[in-house]
């Protein structure tokens, strides 16, 4: 039922007073999950959005995230204007869709394109929670894949910066079959020797989680990021028992084996251009032997 | 200073508190005994040199386990720069008794995988005596052929007194583990060396021991068993582990001749605590010695070298 569950994520809230919080804060102004105090939101964009005061990382855009992870001007998006489509006729999909397009200026979840750091080429995904929760339906399945396809074609690494509540449930089955049809480009693109690398940030949940998320040949997670594949709440609810503290967070999944490092916002960008220097002989496999035959 | 702390270097000992005393005095009574002093010094670095010539195979264990020995990390950051650790088998845990990570030697990449011991108590809780446990195998395995991707050379650096038994171990497949890395390893395109840079205990050694170049330090070991195991297991009695020592040729030397490595790296004198630096340097020469030429084969001259280096090992009448 995960994948359908409620993608409520009050669960994910560190703050039990949530919702109290919420009618104290204005639109300038929020207080911050991780240590209560006042934030000024226009100045948290200059910070990366990460608070100042205990470093806890609030989603950033996924325009924000690009610029953070592109040479400046380097970016080209594909597919920028691929829209949903109401295809079981789900009753409020269609307001949704419009409301959500209108908000957050984006056509739909996902955002893709070329670039480079530090003049290395790679293709990149960036998810946007703003947009439906950054659920998976058609669009953001068939964006992903391209992307990869793409990748393949080019020869380059990609990196898939991921968050989402799951699947899109106005969707049915097709948004369950992303999962499988994004998994099927990562096998071509691992095929021919390629990396792919994940960034998962907070929350990352779901069927993304059970396929592209999971796969990355390196995974990084951003600190205190909330994952997993099942939210907390329907756990509990099933097991009937409290969970850790550090349940489904980055640190809990890093001891756990699944993430390789932890990473402060304000070290990725040298990460990833370390991790694809790294990868400069990647896929040049198959010409180097051809080249000496 | 006690520069010498093992029983066998008592001698050596002797003579440094002589010195150090004579040196003492002299200043204390502007007497001057430079004369004396370097006749003793002298004295010193000749016993020194018999002593280090002629160490018997337990006296090699002893170096091989001195607590000041350099580890892992010790040797990764005088041969290697940028090392990236990556983390988990991505299925159970992150075993801290084994580490890997990218890194650069030189500016280029490579794949790192090496037991690490700890040096205080807390740190060698939590590296367990640099005994791993089945998802440490899983990591390595992981991460070298992430390597492989990557086309990156596997170094390995091997230091365990032998996988970890335990219940949990046990319940993990340690065995499985182990095997399926030996098998997988012949299977890398990219080249591989190992190294065993202090205790080589066993299949918890082997099971990143599979390379196209296997090196071991001077004072190093490697053996199918602890020597105390062994004499525990033949004889009934631990404590004739120097006598296993000898019996099981599990000295460099010894192992050079069997085959079982194909070089042998140069200590400083006194074994590779007494200096750091120089045996990181002389680990790096070797290692990228042996990588540059292994990258001049082909994938599957690469593979077909792993294989018949291990296929000829083994003696029979
Ligand atoms: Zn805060």
């Amino acid at each position: 039922m995960p994948i359908f569950g409620k993608p409520k994520f009050a669960s994910i809230s560190t703050s039990k007073t949530k919702s109290k919080t919420d009618k104290k804060a204005s639109k300038d102004w929020f207080k911050c999950k991780g240590c209560s105090s006042m934030l000024e939101r226009k100045a948290l964009v200059e910070l990366l959005n990460i608070c100042p005061k205990c470093e806890y990382h609030f989603p950033m855009t996924a325009h924000d995230r690009i610029e953070l992870l592109m040479d400046k001007k380097s970016f080209k998006e594909i597919d920028k204007d691929l829209c949903s489509k109401n295809v079981l006729g789900f009753e409020g999909y269609d307001e949704t869709l419009e409301a959500k397009k209108k908000s957050t200026e984006l056509s739909d979840a996902v955002v893709c394109g070329f670039g480079t750091i530090d003049k290395q080429a790679y293709g990149i995904a960036v998810m946007d929670f703003r947009f439906m929760g950054a659920s998976m339906g058609s669009v953001v399945g068939e964006k992903i894949t391209r992307l990869i396809e793409e990748s393949t074609k080019r020869n380059v690494p990609a990196l898939l910066v991921t968050a989402s509540g799951g699947a899109r449930m106005q969707e049915g089955s097709l948004s369950l079959m992303q999962m499988a049809k994004s998994s099927a480009a990562l096998a071509r693109h691992s095929e021919k020797g390629l990396p792919m690398f994940c960034l998962l940030t907070h929350p990352t949940y779901g069927g993304v989680t059970a396929s592209y998320a999971s796969l990355g040949d390196v995974i990084i997670a951003e600190p205190k990021a909330m994952i997993g594949f099942a939210g907390a709440r329907v756990i509990e609810a099933t097991i009937k028992a409290e969970l850790p503290d550090d349940f489904q967070t980055s640190e809990f999944l890093e001891k756990h084996g699944l993430v390789d490092r932890i990473i402060d916002r304000r070290e990725l960008r040298k990460e990833f251009s370390l991790l694809l220097e790294f990868f400069k002989n990647a896929g040049t496999k198959e010409k180097s032997t051809a080249a000496e035959a | 200073m006690d520069a010498f702390s093992l029983d066998f270097e008592k001698p050596l000992q002797e003579l440094q508190d002589k010195i150090a005393k004579m040196e003492s005095f002299s200043k204390e009574n502007g007497v001057d005994m430079a004369a004396q002093v370097a006749e003793l010094n002298k004295e010193l670095e000749d016993k020194k040199n018999e002593l280090f010539e002629n160490l018997t195979p337990w006296q090699r264990v002893t170096l091989a386990r001195h607590p000041k020995r350099p580890y892992a990390l010790d040797y990764i950051e005088r041969i290697a720069t940028d090392f990236m650790e990556l983390k988990g088998d991505r299925r159970y845990g992150n075993d801290e008794a084994i580490i890997g990570g990218f890194a650069k030697i030189d500016g280029e990449p490579v794949m790192i995988l090496a037991h690490q011991k700890g040096r205080d108590l807390k740190e060698r809780n939590k590296r367990n005596f640099g005994m791993a446990h089945p998802e440490g195998y899983r990591k390595a395995l992981r991460l070298m052929q992430l390597a492989d991707k990557a086309n990156a050379p596997v170094i390995c650096i091997i230091d365990t007194p032998g996988a970890y038994p335990g219940v949990a171990s046990e319940e993990r497949h340690i065995g499985e583990a182990i095997a399926v890395n030996l098998r997988e390893m012949f299977n890398l395109t990219v080249p591989v060396v190992c190294i065993v840079i202090g205790e080589g205990g066993s299949g918890g050694a082997l099971g990143i021991g599979i390379g196209n170049s296997v090196m071991i330090m001077e004072n190093a070991y490697y053996s199918v068993i602890s020597p105390e195991g062994c004499a525990g297991i033949i004889w009934k009695d631990g404590s004739r582990g120097p006598e296993a020592a000898e019996a099981m040729k599990i000295t460099s030397n010894d192992l050079l001749k069997l085959g079982v490595v194909d070089e042998v790296i140069k200590e400083p004198l006194g074994g590779a605590h007494i200096d750091y630096d120089v045996a990181a340097t002389n680990l790096k020469a070797a290692v990228k010695s042996h990588i540059s030429e292994l990258s001049k084969l082909s994938d599957d001259e690469l593979k077909n070298q792993r294989y018949e280096r291990f296929r000829k090992l083994g003696e029979t009448a």
